[in-house]
Parts: C-alpha cells; sequence; structure tokens
C-alpha cells in the first residue's frame, strides 16, 4: 500500500520507470519477465518505493535467480538509477560479458540444389563413399561432405554407463519392500501375501563435454559442438563448456532441436573465438565453480583438446589430477590421434596422460562413432597408478 | 503470537535478539517472505548461515520450526505422510482374536487418523493456525531429485493435501517456507520463481566479529579481531573449500579450548583442522603463511 492517497499520475511514474529499468536489465542480460516484474511491484509496495536500497532489494529478491543474475543486476541497477549501491554484502563472482562475434561456425544456408552439387552429393551418398567419408578429416572436407558429415554426426546418441540412485522402484527381484507387502496382507484381512521387492532405479550418469573451440581446435569446433548437442539431446542433464580465451558453460544454449540453431545460440554465448587456451587455468576455473561441487561428480567427463598448452603444463596436470579423482571416468578426444605417426609428445598431452581413462582420435566421423563406444562403455575403468614422473612433476607450485 | 515487524529494521532487530545477526539484505528478504506470503529461497556456500536463520525466524515468530532434510530418493511417503502399516495390521489380527465381525466399521478404524504418520510438510500443514503459521525449512533441496522437486513445486502452490482414505487436508494458513540449497546442482527454473531468491554471502568483517563475539563470549576481543582478519584473508586466496561463518566459530572454539588469547602460529597450526577441511589447503595455508602471521615457526609444516 503506497503511502498516503498517492494520485494515479505518481502510481503511473513509478510504473514507467519500473519499466525503463526493465529494458535495461534485458540489455544486461537480467531476464526482467512480466510475472516477475509483478513480483516486484508487489515486494515495493511492501516496502519503501522511495528509498534506493528498498527498490534495489526488491528488485534483486524477485527478478535474480543465480548468483551471476545477481551480479548483473547490480551493474544494471547502478547503471540506470545512477551512483553506488552501498550494500554491505557486495557480489563478488565476475560477470561474463556476452559480446557478439563473427564466428567461424558455418550454418548452411538455403539449399539452392544447383545441377553440379546434386551429382556430388549422389556421389558422395554410395556405399563406398560414405565409408571413405567416414574417415576423411574433419578439417578438410568440402560444403556437400560437411553437410553430409552433419546429418550423421545429428544422429549419434551417445549412450552411457548409468549408476544407481537412492530411489526405488518396484521389481520382481530385490530387497523386501515392507510396505507395500504390509499394505497387501492388509487388503487381504491380514493373511500372508505374496512378498513383494523393490530395487534402485537406475539413472544415467552425467556427460559433461569440455571443449576447446579455439586457436588449432577451431577447424574442428563445428562437429565437436554438434556431438555435443547430439549427447545432449539424448541424455538430459550434459553439461558443455568451451574453453578458449575463457570458459564458457553453454548447456542451455547447446539444448534445442536442431542442430543449427543450437550452435547460433552457442556462438551467441562464447565470447572470444581467436586467441590460444590456457587449458591448465580454464579446466580450474571449471572445477572450482563446477566440478568441484557436483557437476563432475561421478560423471563421465569428454575433453576435446590437442592438449596444446601455452608455457608450463604444471597446473593443467595438477588439475587433471583433481578431475580424475572426482569423475567416474575421463576421456581426452585428440583429432591429433587420428593422423598418422602420432604420439603424445608435447608437454601439455605428457601432463594430461597418467589422468585420462581414454584417449580417442577425434578427426572424423569414424572417430566420433568409435567415441560414442568409448562413451557406453560401462567396465570400471582401470585406473593406471600414476607414474611417479607425473606425480613429482604435479606437486603443487 | 508475536506481532510481524513492520519493517525490515525492526525485523533485523528482533532476529538480533534471537542470536542472528543479519545483514540488510537477509533481513529484507525475510521480511518481504513474511510480508508477501512466499517462500524464500536461500542459496550460498555451506557454512554460511542459512539454516541458522531459519531458526531464529521460528524464534522471532515464536512458531514452531519443522525441519524436512532433503537427500536423493526422498519422496512423498517421507516428506508428506505414511500409514503406520505394522500398527494397522496388529490392529486388525486384535480385532480378529476379539471376533468383531462388522467390517465397515474396521475398515473405517483402520483408516484413522491415529495410524496417520505425518512427515514434516503434512506437520507443517496440521500444525498452521490462523495467526500462527509454522515455519517449514526445506533444507539442502539440491541433494534431493528432480521428481522431489516437482512434487515440492505442487505443494507449495496450494498447501492442501490429499489424502484419499481421509480427506484433503488444508492449512488454516499456509505456512511460511524456507528453502536452503548450498548450489551442487542448478535448482529448476519453476521452483526458483516460486521464492524470493536470496543468495548469501559470507559475512564482512565488521560482521563476523560481531558473530564470533555474540557466539563465544569466552573470545578475547583480540582473539576475535585476530581470527576474523585471517579467515577474511583466507576467503580471498584460492582455497579449494573457503571457510563459512560456522568454521570461524569451531576454529575459535578450539582456539579457546587450547587457551589462546590471541590468535599465534602454533596454536592455529594445531587448530586448522577444525577451519580447513582438505588436507591441500591446509598444506597450502601453512606453507605460504596464508593466515598472514609471521610464521617462522610454520618451516616443514
Amino acid at each position: 500500500m503506497t503511502a498516503g492517497s498517492t494520485s494515479s499520475e505518481a502510481d503511473r511514474d513509478v510504473t514507467d520507470v519500473l519499466v525503463g529499468f526493465a529494458r535495461t536489465l534485458r540489455a544486461y542480460g537480467v531476464e526482467a519477465t512480466p510475472d516477475r516484474l509483478h513480483s516486484m511491484l508487489g515486494a515495493v509496495d511492501s516496502l519503501d518505493v522511495t528509498s534506493r536500497d528498498d527498490v534495489y532489494w526488491a528488485g534483486r529478491l524477485t527478478l535474480c535467480a543465480t548468483p551471476d543474475e545477481v551480479v548483473r543486476y547490480h551493474r544494471a541497477f547502478e547503471s540506470y538509477f545512477g551512483g553506488e549501491v552501498a550494500v554491505q554484502q557486495r557480489p563478488r563472482t565476475p560477470v561474463v560479458m556476452v559480446r557478439a562475434v563473427a564466428v567461424p561456425i558455418d550454418v548452411p544456408e538455403e539449399p539452392g540444389g544447383e545441377g553440379e552439387e546434386d551429382t556430388e552429393t549422389a556421389k558422395a551418398a554410395t556405399a563406398s563413399g560414405v565409408e571413405v567419408l567416414r574417415h576423411r578429416d574433419l578439417a578438410r572436407l568440402g560444403p556437400e561432405e560437411r553437410e553430409q558429415v552433419r546429418r550423421m554426426i545429428a544422429m549419434l546418441a551417445p549412450k552411457g554407463p548409468v549408476r544407481r540412485s537412492r530411489r526405488r522402484s518396484p521389481a520382481s527381484r530385490g530387497d523386501l519392500d515392507a510396505r507395500r507387502t504390509v499394505r497387501e496382507m492388509l487388503r487381504r484381512g491380514g493373511e500372508p501375501a505374496l512378498l513383494e521387492r523393490h530395487a534402485p532405479k537406475v539413472r544415467p550418469r552425467r556427460l559433461v563435454v569440455l571443449a576447446d573451440v579455439s586457436g588449432s581446435m577451431q577447424a574442428y569446433a563445428d562437429a565437436t559442438l554438434r556431438f555435443a548437442h547430439a549427447a545432449a539431446r539424448v541424455r538430459p542433464g550434459t553439461e558443455v563448456f568451451t574453453l578458449g580465451t575463457r570458459l564458457t558453460r553453454v548447456s542451455r544454449e547447446i539444448r534445442g532441436r536442431e542442430p543449427d540453431a543450437a550452435l547460433e545460440a552457442v556462438s551467441a554465448a562464447v565470447p572470444d573465438w581467436s586467441g590460444g587456451t590456457r587449458l591448465g587455468e580454464q579446466l580450474k576455473a571449471f572445477l572450482d565453480r563446477w566440478g568441484q561441487r557436483g557437476t563432475a561428480r561421478g560423471a563421465v567427463v569428454v575433453v576435446f583438446s590437442d592438449g596444446w598448452e601455452r608455457g608450463d603444463a604444471t597446473l593443467l596436470g595438477e588439475q587433471m589430477q583433481r578431475l580424475h579423482r572426482l569423475a567416474h571416468r575421463v576421456v581426452w578426444v585428440n583429432p591429433h590421434k587420428g593422423k598418422d605417426g602420432f604420439v603424445p609428445a608435447t608437454a601439455g598431452m605428457r601432463a594430461v596422460l597418467p589422468f585420462v581413462d581414454a584417449l580417442v582420435a577425434g578427426h572424423s566421423l569414424a572417430a566420433f562413432q568409435e567415441l560414442v563406444d568409448v562413451i557406453a562403455d560401462d567396465r570400471p575403468p582401470m585406473r593406471p597408478v600414476p607414474s611417479s614422473a607425473a606425480l613429482s612433476g604435479g606437486s603443487r607450485a | 503470537m508475536e506481532t510481524l515487524p513492520q519493517d525490515p529494521q525492526q525485523l533485523a532487530e528482533a532476529l538480533d535478539a534471537a542470536g542472528y545477526l543479519p545483514d540488510e539484505g537477509v533481513a529484507t528478504a525475510a521480511f518481504l517472505a513474511l510480508r508477501m506470503r512466499r517462500p524464500l529461497f536461500l542459496e550460498g556456500e555451506a557454512g554460511v548461515g542459512k539454516t541458522s536463520l531459519a531458526r531464529a525466524l521460528a524464534q522471532v515468530l515464536g512458531t514452531e520450526l519443522i525441519r524436512l532434510q532433503c537427500y536423493e530418493g526422498l519422496d512423498a511417503a517421507q516428506a508428506l505422510y505414511d500409514w503406520d502399516f505394522p500398527r494397522q495390521l496388529l490392529h486388525l489380527r486384535a480385532a480378529e482374536a476379539a471376533g468383531v465381525t462388522d467390517v465397515d466399521k474396521l475398515e473405517h478404524e483402520l483408516y484413522d487418523r491415529r495410524f496417520l504418520l505425518s512427515r514434516p510438510i503434512l506437520r507443517a500443514v496440521e500444525t498452521s493456525s490462523a495467526g500462527r503459521p509454522a515455519l517449514l525449512l526445506v533444507d539442502e533441496v539440491d541433494r534431493a531429485d528432480d521428481e522431489f522437486e516437482a512434487f515440492l513445486l505442487e505443494v507449495l502452490s496450494d498447501f492442501s493435501v490429499s489424502i484419499p482414505e481421509i480427506g484433503t487436508v488444508r492449512a488454516e494458513e499456509p505456512p511460511l517456507v524456507v528453502v536452503t540449497s548450498n548450489r551442487t546442482r542448478e535448482v529448476h527454473d519453476a521452483l526458483k520463481r516460486r521464492c524470493l531468491y536470496h543468495w548469501l554471502e559470507h559475512p564482512d568483517y565488521e560482521r563476523e566479529v560481531a558473530i564470533l563475539r555474540r557466539r563465544l563470549p569466552d573470545a578475547t576481543e583480540r582473539l576475535a579481531s585476530d581470527v576474523t582478519a585471517a579467515v577474511q584473508r583466507l576467503r580471498g586466496q584460492d582455497l579449494l573449500k573457503p571457510p563459512g561463518v560456522a568454521e570461524t566459530i569451531d576454529w575459535t572454539e578450539a582456539l579457546v579450548a587450547l587457551g589462546a588469547r590471541e590468535l599465534d602460529p602454533e596454536r592455529a597450526a594445531l587448530t586448522l583442522g577444525a577451519l580447513l577441511k582438505y588436507r591441500e589447503d591446509q598444506e597450502r595455508v601453512l606453507r605460504t603463511d596464508g593466515l598472514g602471521l609471521a610464521a617462522s615457526v610454520l618451516a616443514g609444516g
């Protein structure tokens, strides 16, 4: 209830201000949907509309849903209402600014349907053509071949290992379900009944994809992300992150039925596609913010990268050890492995190898299909004891 | 029933009297939750004071705190209600032995209130009376799974529990709800949208000192400020698990137990396990003098 008998004009002013604020919020990346704004108005009503701090809190408590949004809200508020908000708990997490950048991911144009292209497509569609295509290096495909490979990637469905959950459901074999048994007995007037049983339900293990999409991996970025999209479609709860100049979580953007639309959303979310990768740092950022808290725990983690680390690879080794301890299985996909004469000789690859359960090539469609099999492999991973060299090299600096 | 506070400041003072020192954000969040009758969703690191806020709030309102601890696999039977089947069976057998033959009456007796086990949510609904709503704490909802979240969302929308054999139980006045989460996974948007969302950070220096002095009156002022300075410093460093207020209090208690009147390197090293729960963090702090003590003693720690 607003104080006193304010005229409708004053009410309108308040509404105008808030609507303007909502526009600023959206520009800063906070979803100010109408129902939430309505809640904010309700909250402002309960507080003092003339106090800046009160309005700040009314908005923050109704419009934000994650700590990142809180930070963005804070900046938007200061920008719109001017000045600084003297809040005792100033939000501290860094903001991820989203910039739309021209991107090396190709979104196919409308099918033209010229004569020559038809024959080429027809050629690739024959059985032997498909077989050859499967083994071609993804970085060196022509446009039609790329299209076809994309379609085939979209059809991959990486199922994977499962884990037992705590929830139990009725089963024909398993532990005794006392409740249901007694209930059945009651129905028969207390006479003994067949014993009912229940067993733990199984849920698929989470799949986490960390995709290096910058620098030397750019050529494979498109195919990698399409693979991630295919996986996310089949397994709800898949988390996808891109590694480049910084770590970006694209799990939300990559969800969606159409691969092209999903990839467009992803490319809009990743801030910078050029520049080198600092794998160790970004792996650490992933583990600190998500991995350690439960995203990587007991999950199947697939890292797409050539392991090219700038400078010292010690940090990378340490972080991989952390990841290895948290995850159920760690799979490393290196496109160079598919090439002849590949030996994991770079400092980066040597640092990560002791902590990787499977090293797979990722340069062709056939390699992706092999990756699907590796992910689905449910045998308990053989954990080799890391060599003493790896351990001493990985001592904390 | 205590009267509701008129503004966040009043509520802050009441919480202070109950032993919880809130900052502006927490006081406003709790106040709005009471006023608007919306659930309060508290998210933050472990040990930052979410559960204690719910307790203090219950004390301020003079109402019972009903706690539902979430875990994976938590289902409606554990959260809402269950039938005491063994007792029902006994009742049935006893009636049979006594030669009771009225089947309808027997059945009616079987599904009576006295055989109903009220679990937290139903208890909150039952004990909420007009002018005296209960406080339901749904603790660590991120540990429960998606199915439970959907169930919780349904319950939060109208607070009426329908028990097929008995009827619908509706709350005279909807209970107040506080939901906490440690953010080990993303809780579904729909649930958060239903609530007022507040992200709880670690307290700042002054507040943490005040909390320490309030909780541990035996600690000297010097010790409290030393400890707080050290912990605030640690939080800025790159630890696997930065300590929360709960850990600060534990550490101070340990130091006081060892007779410390200020923070000195030996006792700090001895009691570090109360503050840092990861071996890597402890080693790192000792090696790099993360506590900021002139630690010539700690070589080889």
